[in-house]
């Protein structure tokens, strides 16, 4: 029996679409060029993909035709050599149409594999975001920002090839940097991405993450219900309207908050999130109107609370706050937790209004796609400087 | 009418590589057998042929009439009046958008229309499914179309030359589907070779319609209003050419094979360890690699199990499969379809494969039908080892449930 590969890539659903289909088919080509064979493929389930909805694209690889059939023959491998993350606020965890509650990032990583994240954090920040492993695993960090685009565009940043460098690196058996070259110039006939793949081969090192570090939360997942337990006609329950809510300090009762779906938490489809200033809200009503998803909470005063349970983090909320700094988008990695940001400051409105400066400080930096001609151009720089870093 | 003048540019004989998916593979057939009008109207997971053709015309890889339609019916409709005026045609479709061109489906091979459509299997709504069942490309099964069911990106391309020549030939004229699993491989990326385009005009003569063609030069009407007095007629005559394309169809793999020197054995099935099998599994589509992978380690423990895999449909091989079938102690046959109050309350595979077993004059081995991987769900390798156990129990005159659900969550 030969050697079975396989390496997942999980990228947020449009935005990076074509990004994980030019690695998945690289890695492929790649490999055919040191005589293996390999498929490459999306997770058919997480399509129909949404703005920023966590998706996974896969290459299987084999040594012979036996062992590539071995792969074929499940629908998405149940282990993986090495994951590529191309989006580190995914490191919170994967979910998306094709799984049912929270997946760990590292959920399919055998023992020693490796997380292969593009991220401007350090290791530190990677890890308390990701779940625990029961087995280590290496975690290898790719210097850049994120590499977002809209769904007719491209962004050329080079993410691509630097990625397939590093599998070159930590997963040497798979394929070498030459044959990652070769692929490069018969994909993209490009002299300077194979350069950037070399580039990118020779700074990448990793280190070992151990079973008792990381992110010690139990992934929420509920169990699919038996033929006979299911109601007939494809008929479900709707979410019942919701209920007044609790002040924690006065326990005044009072407001609105909506049920929601306790299925789909939407705590991953995020890539930053609104903090609101309670103590500058005018409650003009715009943001709670305007909201896509019906996030916001209606406090017993009649504040606005963005719940992270529902919250896709699209940033309309900011757009339409007539008030400056009132509501706020901040990037996703800087927050551990989903909890209610009322109750927070109810409890203690001096210690929140220090938290709210610390976390404002951190504006997004993402951008799906280009708002002006010009703009790739003037972030070019900036991108240079940090893929640079060590 | 489109003119091949960049195909002719590119005339060369050797064979290239690419890493594609089914889809494309399908539309790569499509530029190779230079189809001279193509409709689209998008459903998954079909679209991916149409989205791959489109780019092939955009680049000027292929030039064709591309007409994207307002809808499935009008999409089937258009090619089929094309393919009356002498076009060779491409269409396709998936699900339900399948179902929504019925009656299009239904009239072109009552008029005799040689149509190359591509169904990428998906469940029928609701709910909405995306993932593969076979039911959308068997609901025309009794109307007249040639039916085949592929398992890997190379064979998609293959097929569909062969479809073109089958379909094309005078004593034939009838419709053809290729039926390509959702996802599994309308959306699979794989390394396939791509023939030369002199070889492929070496296996496929240009469409000829003949005197059927509609042209001003060759006045005819065609699809003139007919009762009791013509109709059994006109069915016979589709009966007949049904009929010959079992012929026809073995003619082509032969030439398929002198001329691309790639064979696939016999055209209506694939065998796989069959030849020292107590038992077989049969199937149809890409569940072939789990059954595949499954019977191999079942071997390794002793269990001589085989499979059958179908490749056409229609005409559905049946003394031949039948003559087959016979060696064995007992036959599962796995269904990715369902016929809900069928006989057994089977699937339709099952039911064909004991229609195939009765009336023949050898041992009529017990059938066990097995409905799986419904709306895409993956068929493992447990299961199949399941599957084949129930079939050896079958074997030792143990009776078996004659259908059994297998991956339900029961």
């Amino acid at each position: 029996m030969g050697r079975l590969f396989a390496i997942e890539i999980i990228y947020r659903g449009i935005f990076q679409k074509t990004l994980a289909t030019r690695i998945s088919r690289a890695i492929v080509i790649a490999a055919h060029h040191e005589g293996k064979m390999g498929i490459s493929f999306g997770r058919y389930g997480d399509s129909p993909e949404r703005n920023g909805i966590p998706a996974k694209n896969f290459a299987i690889v084999a040594t012979d035709e036996q062992t590539l059939e071995e792969g074929m023959a499940k629908y998405e491998p149940k282990e993986v050599d090495v994951t590529l993350c191309v989006d580190d606020t995914l490191c919170k965890g994967v979910e998306s149409w094709a799984w049912y509650g929270l997946q760990p990032v590292n959920k399919l990583l055998k023992p020693g594999g490796t997380l292969i994240v593009t991220s401007r954090e350090g290791p530190e920040a990677i890890i308390a975001m990701a779940h625990r492993k029961e087995t280590p695993y290496q975690l290898s960090i790719l210097k850049g920002t994120v590499s977002f685009s809209g769904l007719w565009v491209y962004k050329d940043d080079h993410t691509d090839v630097r990625l397939l460098g590093a599998i070159a690196k930590v997963l040497p058996d798979l394929f070498s940097l030459q044959s990652v070259q070769k692929a490069i110039i018969d994909e993209w006939k490009d002299e300077l991405k194979a350069t950037s793949a070399a580039k990118s081969y020779e700074r990448t090192s990793s280190i070992t993450v151990q079973p008792n570090q990381g992110n010690p939360e139990v992934p929420y997942k509920f169990d699919l219900p038996k033929w006979h337990e299911m109601g007939e006609g494809i008929a479900i329950p709707s979410i019942p309207a919701g209920h007044k809510m609790d002040d924690p300090t006065s326990h005044a009762q009072g407001g609105f908050q909506p049920d929601r779906n306790p299925t789909f938490k939407k705590f991953s489809t995020r890539t930053m999130r609104p903090v609101v200033n309670f103590d500058t809200c005018i409650k003009c009503t715009l943001c709670w109107l305007q909201c896509p998803d019906s996030c916001f909470d209606v406090t017993p005063e009649g504040l606005y609370d963005a719940n992270m349970q529902a919250c896709c983090g699209c940033g309309v909320c900011e757009a339409v706050c007539p008030v400056k700094e009132c509501v706020t988008m901040v990037n996703e990695t800087e927050f551990k937790d989903n909890s209610s940001q009322w109750e927070d400051w109810r409890k203690d409105k001096d210690g929140y209004k220090v938290w709210l400066q610390e976390k404002i400080k951190s504006h997004p930096e993402r951008s799906h796609g280009f708002r002006y001609r010009g703009q790739y151009e003037e972030q070019i720089p900036e991108m240079l400087e940090i893929a640079s870093e060590k | 009418m489109a003119v091949a003048t960049v195909i002719e540019e590119q005339k060369h004989n050797i064979e290239e590589t690419a890493l594609i998916t089914g889809s494309e593979a399908i539309a790569v057939a499509c530029k190779l057998a230079d189809v001279d009008v193509i409709t689209a109207y998008p459903i998954r997971p079909y679209d991916t042929v149409m989205q791959y053709v489109c780019k092939l015309v955009a680049n000027g890889e292929m030039d064709c009439e591309y007409i994207v339609a307002e809808g499935e019916h009008s999409q089937f409709e258009i090619v089929k009046h094309a393919s009356a005026c002498g076009a060779r045609v491409f269409c396709g479709s998936s699900g339900v958008g399948w179902m929504y061109a019925m009656e299009a489906l239904t009239v072109t091979p009552a008029l005799r229309i040689p149509m190359i459509a591509m169904v990428g299997n998906r469940a029928l709504d609701d709910p909405g499914a995306f993932g593969v069942e076979h039911n959308d490309a068997l609901a025309v099964r009794d109307l007249g179309w040639q039916l085949v069911w592929v398992d890997n990106v190379q064979e998609a391309l293959d097929t569909a030359l062969i479809a073109y020549r089958v379909a094309e030939d005078r004593r034939i004229f009838l419709p053809c589907a290729i039926s390509c699993d959702g996802a599994f491989l309308t959306h699979s990326q794989a390394m396939v070779k791509i023939p030369s385009q002199e070889k492929v005009n070496e296996f496929l003569p240009p469409y000829d319609r003949g005197d059927l063609l509609l042209h001003p030069d060759n006045p005819i009407t065609v699809a003139p209003q007919g009762n009791e007095d013509w109709v059994m007629e006109i069915r016979r005559q589709n009966y007949a050419a049904m009929e010959r394309a079992y012929g026809v169809i073995k003619e082509a793999y032969a030439d398929f094979e002198r001329i691309f020197g790639r064979s696939y054995g016999n055209p209506f099935f694939e065998e796989y360890m069959t030849d020292d099998a107590d038992i077989v599994l049969l199937g149809m589509g890409t569940l072939s690699i789990s059954v595949k992978v499954a019977i191999r380690q079942m071997r390794k423990e002793g269990k001589r199990v085989g499979f059958v895999r179908m490749r056409w449909f229609r005409p559905f091989a049946a003394e031949e499969l039948a003559k087959s079938l016979q060696r064995f102690a007992a036959i599962g046959v796995i269904d990715r379809d369902y016929s809900f109050g069928s006989p057994y309350l089977g699937g339709v595979l099952a039911g064909e494969v004991r229609h195939a077993l009765y009336p023949g004059p050898g041992k009529k081995p017990p059938v066990v039908d097995f409905i799986c991987g419904l709306g895409g769900r993956e068929v493992t390798v447990p299961d199949v080892q399941k599957m084949a156990e129930s079939v050896y129990k079958a074997a030792d005159g143990k009776a078996q449930p004659l259908t059994q659900w297998i991956g339900l969550r029961e």
